[in-house]
């Protein structure tokens, strides 16, 4: 039984400025990190791995200095790590992306004889779209499962998952039949650490990198000419002034008092 | 029964095995643990053992102390008539009266005395240990056994001269009235005719006493008889305020998760404890009701050791986990994580047992071996290694601080001085203020200093104490490299975990930095006139100082602060009941500035507290964590007429004006 978590690199949001030239995200010397959605995604495949044995694959897309990605990935125990990377899947838009995730997944699929769960973060926090994991699951005929904040119950053998989702101010436990594509919320369970002994075999371990030439799909469904969208400008709103109440370090009751009295005059406290 | 020569040769050859047996098994032991090098500068290690072992210069700082000093040097003169003892039971004709006249009648005086001096002291031992303890579970059946045998020795030393005594007269009667006062005295009590019994008793007691003393100590907490000196000349002359480094290679292992991974001096240190209980009323954690107790954990350390010892030999694995809830020989994870790595401990321990670094080393085999840790480091961890800072702020806020003033970057040759404002001085909005003040006060002074600016990168402490030496490392490297980089010589920085780091974990790194505190450097920039003072800090009113422990402890910086504050208000300021080397640690350190405390009260409310005694208006600290603990618990105890300054605060209060 395999399990693949679909992972990304991200540029730290809250280091990324705009340039206001370009319109792009200006990522020069801004740090990468493992999209946060994701983590829970690749921890759940590693709980499924410590309680059913599965053998857990990460995937990424994206250049080559994403292998630092699935380095932590390795660090943190997953089985394979496959960095799909190739100059004609860069500037691709979610349709392009999930067609390349897709192939891998497909690939993978002759491997082993069973491919599980597909498990993604709800949405990535560069891109915000949340349209990846959903893609992959139709292009791959699954059955898709979002925003699951638990894995009530979970059967390979009858091939079902049961699960919760979190919606606005409810929950929906729905089941499904396997295989199934997950996306998850940061609800669903706790990141583990890396242990330094796995850290410094991760560092030796090789990351698989999957060109075109392995996924072999054609160019117009991929990078910047599978993409049928295309971001136009990217531009950060323009803050209305913003006003310092009182002096909270001499006064804090009272600061506080006046910013209740500021909110509740907005009608922005519910009461 | 008469002394028998034949019988006590043969019970004295069998204590003499059990003794050899008793300490090869623990002696051997030691050759479990990992190697380390102790044998640096033998001359200054001679030296230390002569102050710290024979002089007993730590053991006398207790008012106790000085009982232990009689009984040390007791035993030591009382050797002699021990071993006379013991050869002459084995080989009647050896005896001290051999001696000339002029030796053998003073030496029967001194002993005659000191042996006197040795009863007095084991009863007040005695007495002190059942009216007043160290520590409630200092009343050991083992404690009071040694005691009854030392007495037990004593008086029969008396009752075998009284016995002789009583029945001499004349001359022989004159001397022995002269050179041994005691004796004699107890003599008085012995009819001529019961002289010989009470000889005969007294002489078998002694045997008796000796004997057991003999099997007894090797097995007990009295083996420190025999480890202290030693564990005095085999200690660290670098003060622990570093960790030893971990080597990332894959076939090595991380921290100590099995006893047999602590090095010979850590087991060594497990056997020569005392059990007086110094270290736990010195700690932070055990006075506050933390289930950490230094001296447990040294003694748990002996206990696992002992257990798992034969089995370790043998190559097989251990039998009870060292890290765990298993009673006596393990070290539950609440206890290592109530650690604050203040010290104090090490401070007050007379042998000089380490236990700090021995806490730090099951703290990385949790972080780095298991990834267990208390939730709350999660996020520290990771924002650490992600964003080189304790909050996960992005670290281009570093440079906040100063956008409402002229602050240059450090630029090699243009800046002498380096300002490393660190992770608390740069995002932590009341540190900020002090770093302001400090700016200030360097600009008012000439100096010119620049900053790394949105480059700097924490130090690594709160990590390196928490056992992540992984992380550690990669940030000290990161570091080194950076100063290297840049040129960087001469750091001021306003934090004591900064400033121990830069200094003495980065030498490990191969730098060596001129690293200065502020509170060190404003004082000198005052006294050498460069920093006047416009007018005094007077209006805050009475001052207390509190002496953080990696300034205090860990560095020997005691007098700088004060004479800092004394400069700037005209007094030098009040002391608070434990301080300077005694101080007691605000709760922060160790990286517990970032962790809860749910058990007993809180360590900076029970300072705090301390403070209040003193009736100061200004609580004056030279450390941010300290700094934000007293603000802390000053509102937690509702003491909010009282404010907590920094020394630069205080300065620029006075330099400002
Ligand atoms: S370093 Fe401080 S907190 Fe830790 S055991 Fe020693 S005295 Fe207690
Ligand atoms: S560790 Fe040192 S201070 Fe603590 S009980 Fe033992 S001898 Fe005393």
């Amino acid at each position: 039984m395999l399990i693949v978590a679909c992972i990304k690199q991200v540029p730290d949001t809250t280091q990324v400025q705009i340039d206001p030239v370009t319109n792009t995200l200006v990522r020069d010397g801004i740090p990468f990190i493992v999209n946060p959605y994701d983590t829970h995604a690749l921890e759940e495949s590693l709980r499924l791995k410590d309680r059913f044995g599965c053998t857990v694959a990460a995937i990424s897309m994206g250049p080559p200095n994403a292998e630092a990605t699935l380095k932590k990935a390795l660090a943190l125990g997953v089985d394979r790590a496959i960095l799909l990377s190739d100059r004609v899947f860069g500037g691709a838009d979610t349709l392009a992306t999930s067609n390349v995730l897709a192939a891998a997944i497909r690939k993978l699929h002759t491997e082993y004889d069973n491919v599980g769960l597909v498990l993604c973060g709800k949405q990535t926090i560069d891109g915000d779209t949340a349209q990846v994991g959903p893609g992959i699951a139709s292009r791959l005929g699954y059955q898709q499962l979002t925003l699951v904040d638990k894995i009530v119950d979970l059967d390979f053998s009858a091939g079902r998952i049961r699960v919760s989702r979190k919606l606005e101010g409810r929950h929906e436990i729905v089941e499904a039949p396997l295989p199934a594509m997950l996306t998850v919320v940061r609800e669903l369970n706790r990141p583990r650490y890396p242990k330094v002994p796995m850290r410094l075999a991760a560092a030796a371990a090789p990351v698989e990198v999957w060109n075109n030439q392995v996924l072999n799909l054609e160019e117009q469904s991929i990078g910047l000419k599978g993409s049928p969208t295309w971001v136009s400008k990217i531009f950060s709103p323009e803050r209305a002034t913003g006003e310092i109440l009182g002096d909270g370090y001499a006064d804090p009751d009272g600061t506080a008092k006046l910013l209740i009295e500021k909110l509740l005059a907005k009608d922005m406290l519910p009461l | 029964m008469a002394p028998n020569h034949t019988i006590f040769t043969m019970l004295l050859a069998a204590s003499l095995v059990i003794f050899a047996i008793s300490c090869w098994r623990r002696f051997s032991l030691l050759s479990l643990g990992r190697p380390e090098d102790r044998t640096d500068d033998p001359g200054r290690r001679i030296g230390e053992m002569l102050r710290y072992a024979f002089l007993q210069q730590r053991v006398l700082a207790k008012p106790f102390g000085l009982n232990h000093f009689v009984i040390f040097w007791s035993f030591l003169v009382l050797a002699i008539a021990n071993g006379e003892f013991l050869l002459h039971g084995v080989f009647p004709g050896i005896s001290l009266a051999r001696l000339p006249d002029g030796i053998y009648f003073p030496l029967l005086l001194v002993l005659d005395i000191v042996s006197l001096l040795a009863l007095a002291a084991v009863t007040i031992a005695a007495a002190r240990r059942t009216i007043a303890p160290p520590y409630p579970e200092a009343r050991t059946f083992e404690a009071y056994f040694i005691l009854s045998l030392i007495a037990i020795l004593m008086l029969a030393y008396f009752g075998i001269n009284a016995g002789k005594i009583a029945a001499m007269t004349g001359g022989t009667l004159n001397v022995a009235l002269t050179w041994m006062p005691v004796s004699s005295r107890v003599a008085m009590f012995v009819l001529p005719a019961e002289g010989r019994y009470v000889h005969d008793i007294s002489w078998w007691s002694h045997a008796f006493a000796l004997f057991a003393f003999i099997c007894f100590l090797p097995n007990s907490k009295h083996m420190h008889i025999l480890t202290a000196i030693p564990n005095c000349f085999l200690r660290r002359f670098e003060k622990p305020n570093t960790l030893p480094m971990e080597e990332f290679t894959p076939e090595n292992t991380f921290g100590v998760g099995r006893v047999d991974r602590y090095t010979w001096k850590d087991l060594l240190d497990s056997f020569s404890c005392t059990e007086c209980g110094r270290c736990q009323l010195a700690c932070p954690a055990s006075i506050t009701g933390k289930p950490l107790n230094p001296r447990g954990v040294i003694h748990d350390i002996k206990v696992n050791l002992l257990e798992n010892g034969p089995s370790l030999k043998l190559g097989g694995t251990p039998l009870k986990s060292l890290i765990g809830q298993n009673g006596e020989g393990s070290v539950c994870e609440e206890a290592i994580w109530s650690c604050t790595t203040c010290g104090a401990c090490m401070q007050a321990c007379p042998v000089f047992i380490e236990q700090m670094p021995k806490i730090v080393q099951l703290r990385r085999h949790l972080v780095e071996t298991e990834a267990t840790f208390p939730e709350e480091l999660l996020n520290l961890f990771e924002n650490m290694e992600g964003r080189s800072n304790p909050w996960g702020i992005a670290p281009s806020e570093r440079t906040k601080w100063y956008s409402q003033m002229q602050v240059r970057p450090f630029e090699k040759g243009v800046t002498d001085y380096l300002f490393y404002v660190g992770c608390a001085g740069s995002f932590d909005s009341r540190n900020k203020q002090v770093t302001v003040a400090l700016a200030l006060l360097l600009d008012k002074a000439g100096l010119t200093w620049g900053v790394l600016g949105k480059d700097e990168k924490c130090c690594g402490d709160s990590v390196r104490r928490l056992g992540n030496e992984y992380v550690f490392d990669r940030m000290a490297r990161e570091n080194v490299t950076l100063f290297r980089d840049r040129g960087v010589k001469k750091v001021i920085v306003q934090c004591p975990h900064c400033f121990s780091t830069l200094k003495n974990d980065y030498r490990q790194y191969g730098i060596e930095l001129d690293v200065i505190h502020h509170s060190e450097l404003l004082r000198n920039l005052v006294q050498d006139g460069r920093l006047a003072l416009n007018g005094t800090a007077g209006d805050l009113g009475v001052l207390a100082y509190h002496d953080s422990c990696y300034l205090g402890r860990h560095n020997d910086i005691y007098d700088a602060p004060r004479q800092a504050l004394e400069l700037a208000t005209g007094t030098p300021p009040v002391e608070m009941g434990r301080n300077r080397e005694n101080a007691f640690c605000c709760g922060a350190g160790g990286g517990r500035m970032w962790m809860e405390e749910h058990t007993g009260e809180r360590i900076n409310i029970t300072r705090v507290k301390e403070a209040l005694e003193q009736r100061p208006d200004t609580i004056c600290t030279a450390c941010p964590y300290c700094l934000t603990m007293f603000e802390d618990g000053l509102k937690d105890v509702r003491a909010e007429t009282v404010t907590v300054r920094d020394v630069a605060e205080v300065m620029a209060e006075a330099a400002l004006r």
